[in-house]
């Protein structure tokens, strides 16, 4: 209840907000601001939009091509309101896919989902991780999405021709999480796919998962997919164990 | 029936009953997703208009889902009371308003006609009402329950302290727990959501909930928010089981995708009979339910999500609740879009649940992805501790660190108990006091003497 020793072991036990003592029976000043302040970062990560030339000048720097598409979510309102149109490209968006398809192996897809900020942040570090370890596969130009939902990585795919679709996507921020990325990935991408198709690394963000741990389990998981031809519920993930086998090994 | 209204030299006609409740439903941008809310305002207020004038016996001709289509729809015209409904059979939805605002309309009144009401007449009776109608309607109703302490006392509140934690940790929960009680919180219950559905982790937390409130001999109850098939699992095992809870929702595929149906229902009700561990009460079913979540669940039939969720109180109401809340803003803003919609929601939730005869409590909360913001909170908190509302939820800081939400905390409690002299359920009010928690004139003390609590 109160900051005195009694309560420092207790604050220990969980990251919940415990013994914030009190002002008259309201919270202190400075708890108030606390909690105000962490929701102020969550809400402007909704909020922002993604900032799409930045992502692009970076992209082209580190030598990939790009490709500017837009949901039929037109702004950041429309987005929350109708995780519908969040799902489906808008018809130039299609008409410039359909113009760039090709057989590949892999489309990548970056967008906004729920946090842009988490975007800005990390995917540009991630794929100088991933990309690498990437070399023998055959990669369609990176595709950068306004207004995204997870699923609008399948018409990305099916309309590319690509065997597998992965998306880096902003994550729903959480109190004291504003900016976490999520990747989803499905095998065999095709408009209509539910989420029992796809895999999912999620947390990547600087108190989470980091890019090299991220990078390397979504490189097994994609060979996987590919040898075995599926993703989803049907591919178990079984990175950690090998990693903990190649650790035993190794020692 | 022809359900029609001219409004200027605009006819509107609507095609059936669900339809004249959808458009004339308060907006929310679940209604709008679903492609079944009023195109304009001006819509809105012609189907308002139709439903004002419509007699409540419509509603007893006209289902909103057939009556052979859905297991909610029987058990609604199953368990409708003819006889209560005698004495105001004669009147229209807008006249069944101006009987219930009017002064003499009191709980007893209330309480007569009760099960002659459908959930589809409250839900349209509450497109009828306003804000303050809201309000003034449910602090006229009393729905008092009782486990180890009573629940819904006038001038009384309680709150359900959610110690919720990410890894189900049986020492962080308890750190949570201990905070929550040095604030007064619990008295509705202590409530965790696990984040594991195994049986092993919710008997493990079970027992240890269930050892403190026996050690410090605190009038209250425990639970742990298991699937109803586990906790029925646990109560078979010889778990100290107090309350079942179980999400639920206003159909029968809406329930389906929760995972229950009435037959599950009731043999949870059979098993908690039977235990009989409730001292001053017998009811002990704890309910959450919410606008939406027939909606997400594609289980809508084309009716609007502020009367699914109506559907859902009478499911509730078959099995003489402890507790219910809606928990308002948990779903998102695809169906509660900002502060205003889940506001409205709230107080029409406890105002439904109430007049239903439902002991309504409300997890008065938001996501980071909805428009508002804890302002938004303490106005609904505001407004419902004027309404009337049995309890809400007592969470650390208000941040939810498993769910990912926030909701109202500790301290919010404490506020709306100073402003409007709310007491604690008595049986734990005594407690507080004799644990010296409690000071003379009803505040919060830091005492010594309370410390003892955390050498446990």
């Amino acid at each position: 209840m109160t900051k005195n020793s009694a309560w420092e072991n207790y604050r220990s036990l969980t990251n919940a907000r415990i013994a914030l003592g009190r002002a008259g029976g309201s919270l202190t000043t400075s708890e108030m601001l606390s909690f105000r302040s962490d929701h102020a970062l969550a809400k402007d990560a909704v909020w922002t939009d993604l900032n799409i030339e930045d992502l692009k000048e970076q992209l082209e720097s580190i030598g990939c091509s790009t490709l500017s598409l837009q949901s039929k979510a037109n702004n950041r309102e429309v987005f929350i309101q109708r995780p519908d149109l969040g799902r489906v490209l808008n018809q130039s968006s299609i008409d410039l896919l359909n113009a760039n398809k090709k057989q590949y192996d892999i489309s990548i897809s970056i967008a906004d989902g729920l946090s842009a900020m988490a975007i800005q942040k990390h995917a540009i570090n991630f794929l100088e991780s991933l990309l690498p370890k990437l070399s023998s596969f055959n990669l369609a130009p990176i595709s950068i999405i306004n207004q995204g939902r997870v699923a609008i990585s399948d018409s990305v795919g099916q309309l590319l021709k690509s065997k597998i679709a992965i998306i880096l996507i902003g994550e729903r921020p959480g109190l004291t999480s504003p900016y976490s990325m999520g990747i989803y990935f499905t095998y065999g991408p095709k408009i209509g796919n539910t989420d029992e198709k796809r895999n999912c690394i999620s947390n990547i963000r600087k108190e989470g998962l980091s890019y090299e741990y991220a990078a390397q389990k979504l490189v097994f998981l994609l060979t996987e997919s590919l040898r075995n031809k599926l993703s989803g519920v049907d591919l178990k993930d079984t990175f950690d164990n090998r990693l903990l086998k190649d650790e035993s090994t190794e020692n | 029936m022809q359900y029609r209204h001219t409004l200027g030299n605009f006819a509107y006609t609507f095609p059936n009953l669900k339809t004249v409740l959808a458009k004339a439903t308060a907006e929310k941008s679940g209604d709008v997703l679903a492609g079944i809310a009023a195109d304009n305002e001006k819509e809105r207020i012609a189907a308002k208009y139709v439903l004002a004038d419509l007699p409540l016996s419509q509603f007893l001709e006209e289902m909103v889902i057939p009556y052979e289509m859905d297991a909610v729809t029987r058990l609604i015209m199953d368990n409708w009371d003819a006889k209560a409904f005698e004495s105001i059979g004669h009147h229209t939805l807008g006249s069944f308003r101006d009987w219930l605002l009017a002064y003499e309309t009191s709980n007893e009144e209330i309480k007569r006609i009760r099960d002659g009401l459908t959930p589809e007449m409250i839900a349209g009776l509450c497109k009828l009402m306003t804000n303050q109608d809201l309000i003034l309607i449910a602090s006229k109703i009393q729905t008092i329950t009782g486990f180890r302490n009573t629940q819904g006392l006038k001038g009384h509140f309680s709150t359900r302290l959610q110690p919720n934690n990410a890894k189900d940790d049986a020492q962080g929960i308890m750190a949570s727990t201990l905070d929550g009680l040095m604030y007064g919180a619990g008295d509705a219950v202590i409530g965790i959501n696990p984040v594991s559905d195994n049986q092993q982790t919710t008997r493990t937390l079970l027992e240890m909930l269930n050892e403190l409130r026996a050690r410090f001999e605190i009038p209250t109850q425990t639970c742990v928010l298991s699937h109803i098939t586990t906790t029925i699992a646990l109560i078979n095992d010889g778990a100290p089981v107090d309350l079942i809870f179980q999400s639920i929702g206003g159909t029968e595929s809406t329930n389906k995708s929760f995972g229950v149906d009435e037959a599950i229902l009731d043999e949870a009700f059979q098993a908690g009979t039977e235990l009989d561990r409730g001292t001053v009460g017998k009811n002990f079913m704890y309910f959450e339910t919410g606008q939406g979540s027939a909606h997400s669940a594609n289980a809508h039939h084309g009716v609007d999500q502020q009367t699914c969720e109506v559907r859902a109180y009478a499911l509730a109401k078959q099995y003489k609740p402890l507790l219910v809340n809606s928990v308002v803003g948990f779903i998102g803003p695809e169906y509660l879009y900002d502060g205003r919609q889940i506001i409205r929601a709230g107080l029409e939730d406890h105002f439904c649940g109430k007049l239903m005869g439902l002991p309504m409590g409300c997890d008065i909360c938001y996501t980071n992805h909805a428009n508002a913001d804890q302002d938004d909170m303490d106005n609904l908190l505001s407004l419902l501790g004027l309404a009337g509302c049995n309890f809400i939820m007592g969470v650390p800081g208000a941040d939810d660190v498993m769910l990912h939400y926030q909701s109202t905390s500790f301290h919010d409690q404490l506020y709306i108990r100073q402003l409007l002299g709310l007491k604690h359920a008595p049986e734990f009010e005594d407690w507080l006091r004799k644990i010296h928690l409690m000071d003379a004139n009803g505040r919060m003390v830091e005492s010594k003497k309370g410390f003892k609590l955390l050498q446990s």
